[in-house]
């Protein structure tokens, strides 16, 4: 069985006077894409920016490569190894492409041998690398966002609803960008509201409900079992497919 | 063409009218000594140089990195302050200039640090907020401590004996024109300026000027990406703070005089900040564009409306419409014309327009 990476234990997080997360048990296994689901508000988003530092946990226990992280700032997380692709195509939309790019290459230079291997799973980027990224797409969008997070090797990608306002098509490009990272053997975090999306990538599964995680296990035996999937999102995964 | 690539750090203006406008300045700024012989002209001339510098380095914190100081001024005062005190202090030597200049930037970099460790970490309101506090303290400093500043009145003082007027390189004449000290003088406000304008511009195109960009759009963002944000907007603090003196330096050698009304009013921030908006935020050729307008219209814009006032006995409703009494009020129209037309500033209009 693969080793944890990230382990999240009896987390808590305020939001000014809302008690968003409470309590959450989390583990996210070396190599791994591990998806986490729920309903809207359940804190999914809220999960990844409390491990990403942008949001201070209250309580709890934070260990990222048997460190605890949970005291540290942002930039600190972040040059530890950690990628966070923030939902709603997060780009810097006054760069260009080539840009954005650079920013995720701390050192200011890009790997060439790696810039090609990004290239071709989105190859989309090369077309309008000198492009303003604010122009693009929303797809290609979120395409710029994915690879600026792993311009340079990263230990764990959290990726924030990928998929969210896409059409079918850069969805099926995304899935096997999402592929190749995986054969690569990069740690993913992936939030998600689109089921079918995730059940042909993840390895293993949590679904969060009011702040805590619910149920944790292996992907295949979630996805085929439908009345689990309905008691824990009002939903079989075969609606989404 | 190469050499000029690399001398603009790959950041070529784009359009035609654009570069053309821009060549056109160089070489009026390089040429006006020759073909404008008057005080007036060499005077605006060496305002526009300076303003050049002043404005661009301001255009580093509020157009690249998005942070609102109201403290340039002082900055740009404590440099003239620095020259001048000094030059006034130790006699008309250089080595009195680079002493008054040495300390001038030692001042204003420990200000600018202190100023942006305490205050940049927290909202962009309160770091405005702050800086027009300590530039308001610093301004009514200058105007109190009178034995040392001259106070109101300001202080006079001799410059090195080369930018000295009444020096002379060579006794012929050039085109007419004596080669004298305050031709010099003019010639080193010139190269210095286009000195810190391509190192600005080197600076907010290298890594750290993406930075600053991200920065600006949005700091979690950047902050995800591993850099710490306040280190990076104190760190432009000081970059724009140190050229805004070196800027307050040239502009006390040009004047051989520096008082608070010239160099530390709240006057001086308006004018900088009407600048950056008329030239385009977050273009570092905004800064020269909006520097020749607004000079020029500040210096000449009353002188032609009395000509044209002038010439219109026949029509006096007319004329006392563009009575030179106001100027301001069409400069105002002016600048809300610039908004108007062109909301991300002239530049930015004309960069649009090439794309």
């Amino acid at each position: 069985m693969a080793e944890a990476l990230l382990t999240l234990a009896g987390v808590h997080t305020h939001i000014g006077q809302y008690h968003i997360l409470q309590g959450v048990d989390l583990e996210v296994r070396e190599g791994e894409l591990t998806a986490l689901l729920g309903r809207n508000g359940a804190g999914k988003t809220t999960t990844l920016r409390t491990i990403m530092g942008l949001w201070k946990a209250s309580q709890g226990r934070l260990r990222f490569e048997g460190r605890d992280i949970a005291a540290l700032a942002t930039p600190e997380i972040a040059r530890a190894g950690v990628a966070y692709v923030p939902e709603s195509m997060a780009v810097f939309s006054d760069l260009t492409v080539r840009e954005n790019l650079v920013l995720g290459a701390r050192q200011g230079r890009l790997d060439s041998a790696r810039l090609e291997w990004i290239l071709g799973f989105l190859p989309a980027l090369g077309k309008f690398w000198n492009h303003q990224a604010g122009n693009l797409s929303g797809g290609q969008k979120q395409m710029l966002a994915i690879a600026r997070a792993i311009v340079e090797p990263r230990r764990l990608l959290l990726v924030d609803e990928p998929t969210k306002g896409l059409a079918p098509a850069i969805v099926q490009s995304l899935l096997a960008a999402f592929r190749e990272l995986k054969a690569t053997g990069t740690t993913i975090l992936l939030v998600e509201q689109n089921v079918s999306f995730v059940k042909r990538l993840g390895d293993r599964v949590a679904v969060m409900d009011d702040g805590r995680i619910v149920h944790a296990g292996p992907m295949p035996d979630f996805a085929a079992d439908r009345a689990l999937q309905m008691r824990l999102l009002g939903l079989a995964m075969e609606a989404h497919t | 063409m190469r050499v000029i690539r690399s001398l603009l750090s790959d950041d070529v203006p784009r359009g035609r009218l654009l570069v053309a406008l821009l060549a056109a300045i160089l070489v009026g700024l390089a040429v006006v000594p020759f073909v404008a012989g008057g005080a007036r002209a060499l005077n605006t001339a060496a305002t526009i140089c300076v303003f050049i510098v002043l404005v661009a380095s301001y255009d580093l914190l509020l157009g690249y990195a998005g942070i609102v100081s109201f403290a340039h001024t002082m900055f740009y005062g404590i440099g003239a302050y620095g020259v001048g005190l000094a030059l006034g202090a130790m006699g008309p030597t250089w080595w009195a200039v680079f002493t008054g200049l040495a300390t001038a930037l030692t001042v204003t970099l420990v200000l600018a640090l202190v100023i942006g460790l305490v205050s940049l970490r927290v909202r962009a309101l309160f770091f405005a907020m702050i800086t027009l506090a300590v530039a308001s303290a610093f301004s009514v400093l200058a105007s109190q401590l009178s034995d040392f500043t001259g106070g109101e009145d300001g202080r006079n003082f001799r410059v090195p004996e080369v930018l000295q007027p009444g020096y002379r390189l060579i006794e012929s004449e050039i085109f007419g024109r004596a080669i004298d000290g305050r031709l010099l003088t003019y010639y080193l406000v010139l190269a210095v300026s286009v000195v810190l304008f391509l190192f600005l511009l080197r600076v907010v195109n290298s890594q750290f000027g993406r930075v600053l960009q991200a920065i600006r759009e949005n700091d979690f963002r950047a902050e995800a990406l591993g850099y710490r944000t306040v280190v990076y907007r104190t760190l432009a603090n000081c970059i724009a703070a140190l050229v805004a003196t070196l800027a307050g330096a040239l502009m006390a050698l040009w004047l051989r005089y520096v008082g608070p009304k010239t160099v530390l009013s709240f006057e001086v921030m308006t004018d900088i900040l009407l600048i950056v908006v008329i030239g385009g935020m977050g273009r570092m050729y905004g800064a020269v564009i909006g520097s020749v307008l607004f000079i020029l219209a500040q210096n000449y814009l009353q002188l032609g409306m009395g000509r044209a006032a002038a010439q219109l006995v026949d029509w006096p409703w007319l004329a006392r419409v563009i009575h030179p009494d106001r100027w301001m009020l069409w400069m105002g129209i002016l600048f809300i014309a610039c908004v108007y037309y062109f909301p991300t500033g002239i530049v930015g209009k004309l960069r649009g327009t090439a794309r």
